[in-house]
């Protein structure tokens, strides 16, 4: 039997994970990246690796992060074994930091009802004193906080490299500056993929992990795909002596000393741009929590789109009308990085069942008439 | 007029930049990569790169591409990353 031909539109952390995923079983794997006219929220993000408060209106998706999490070590040490790349993790837990009583409780009550509800998402609550153990730069206005041993962050810009690399050493074909406009189905036949420049590719298999562009493109395969975006502001400073040992909510200092302060979540639009009046909040915000950073100079300001659903959690998805295609929306591309290989890259090239209790991910969700959505979390 | 770079004086125009004026001295070890240790030397000479970091006058981690060379100076080669706690000779500088 001839392997199937997988195409995974979309080569950022999300369609790159699931592409390396597919590959990695032997599949016949074409990703197409659109290039730098993209919004690139994988060249955005803020890192993390991150655990902690997640999936508390959805404890399916708790434990999928959960399980990513778990995973995360074994894809860092596979692609640094396979590619040389090494992706940046550190996972010797996270800090949540609070500035109120209040604020601090609300955090203890929610992490208490994610640890009921899917079991073993333990965390620990501390007091400033308990922090400054840990932490010792906070500074006084920071009453309390939480600590997940399981968290961590990442390089995502070398994780998405180590991708690209794997890619290759798994003998998959990425081609870049395939801006695609055009997917038709034909029964029995697959899938043709057609680009902007007349280029096309057949396919027996089709995922779209496209990010922001991906509603459009899912329409033509019979896919309900929503995105909304959120704008990520970040700040980074000059590189210093690390001072800062474990990543927090509200700043985290890289392998290389850089500090990154971050990030603000907006409902903008399409408008990647950054704003005096955020980073204006970000910064005093980061000196509030560790007071020396006032001394610090910056370098750079960025603010990133980040593809979001309505209710924030995560679609991965079936067409029904079309058999072989699958939309994958996501925020979390660094988290969920390891099981998108380990599971999902599989699932869609038809190597493997989907996960479990996977209806909870599906898009039909979304056109409950009675139901109402936030993703503000 | 005369600046000093790891201790051994120099005699340089005025109005050019420190990076310019040493690199025209000869020094070609400006700072020690951070992640590397590797030696550097300015890169971009127009304050994008930051390859060209010194500690002048006791303040650590300045571009030198963007700082213009004042009689009496004394500069020294940037090793690895500053710390917060002496940037803060730093705060109010020129
Ligand atoms: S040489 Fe590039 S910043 Fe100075």
């Amino acid at each position: 039997m001839s392997k199937e031909q997988l195409t995974v539109v979309g080569g950022g952390l999300v369609g790159a994970a699931i592409a390396y995923g597919a590959a990695r079983k032997g599949a016949k794997v074409r990703v197409l990246d659109q290039g730098d006219a993209a919004f690139r929220a994988s060249r955005g993000n803020f890192g993390l690796v991150w655990l902690s408060s997640k999936g508390g209106g959805m404890p399916r998706y708790a434990r999928w992060t959960r399980d990513a999490i778990r995973q995360w070590p074994e894809l860092h040490k596979e692609l640094l074994e396979v590619t040389g790349v090494d992706s940046g993790l550190e996972q010797n837990g996270g800090f949540w930091l609070g500035f109120s009583e209040k604020e601090v409780e609300k955090r203890a009550n929610l992490l208490a009802k994610i640890h009921d509800e899917v079991g073993d998402i333990p965390f620990q609550m501390m007091d400033h004193s308990e922090l400054k153990q840990y932490l010792p730069g906070i500074g006084p206005k920071v009453v309390g906080g939480s600590f997940g041993a399981h968290d961590g962050h990442a390089n995502p810009l070398m994780l998405l490299r180590a991708l690209h690399a794997g890619l290759n050493e798994k003998g998959a074909e990425v081609i870049t500056g395939a801006d695609v406009v055009d997917l038709q189905h034909r029964e029995n036949s697959g899938f043709i993929v057609t680009a902007r420049d007349g280029q096309s590719w057949k396919s027996d298999r089709l995922v779209l992990a496209a990010g922001l562009g991906i509603s459009k493109l899912a329409e033509k395969v019979g896919l309900y795909a929503p995105v909304t975006t959120t704008r990520g502001q970040v700040l980074i400073t000059e590189r210093l002596k690390p001072f800062i040992p474990y990543p927090t909510n509200k700043a985290r200092q890289t392998q290389e000393g850089s500090v990154q302060i971050g990030s603000t979540s907006e409902d903008v639009g399409f408008d990647d741009r950054t704003t005096t009046d955020k980073i204006e909040w970000l910064a005093k915000r980061a000196v509030d929590t560790f007071p020396s950073l006032a001394n610090a100079r910056l370098v750079r300001a960025w603010g990133a789109l980040r593809p979001l659903t309505p209710d924030g959690y995560p679609i991965y998805q079936a067409s029904e009308a079309c058999p072989g295609a699958y939309a994958v929306i996501c925020h979390s591309g660094v988290t969920l990085a390891s099981i998108h290989a380990s599971a999902i890259g599989p699932w869609m090239s038809g190597l493997a069942e989907a996960p479990e209790e996977f209806e909870t991910f599906r898009s039909e969700r979304f056109l409950d008439p009675n139901a109402s959505f936030t993703n503000d979390h | 007029m005369t600046i000093s770079f790891e201790g051994k004086n120099l005699e340089v125009p005025a109005g050019i930049s420190v990076a310019s004026a040493l690199l025209a001295g000869g020094a070609r070890d400006f700072r020690s990569s951070i992640v590397g240790n590797a030696p550097r030397a300015p890169y971009c000479m127009m304050g994008v790169c930051f390859e060209c970091l010194l500690e002048i006058d006791g303040v650590p981690a300045r571009q030198s591409c963007l700082i213009t060379v004042r009689d009496g100076m004394k500069i020294k080669q940037q090793l690895g990353a500053p710390e917060l706690e002496d940037i803060n000779a730093g705060v109010n500088h020129e």
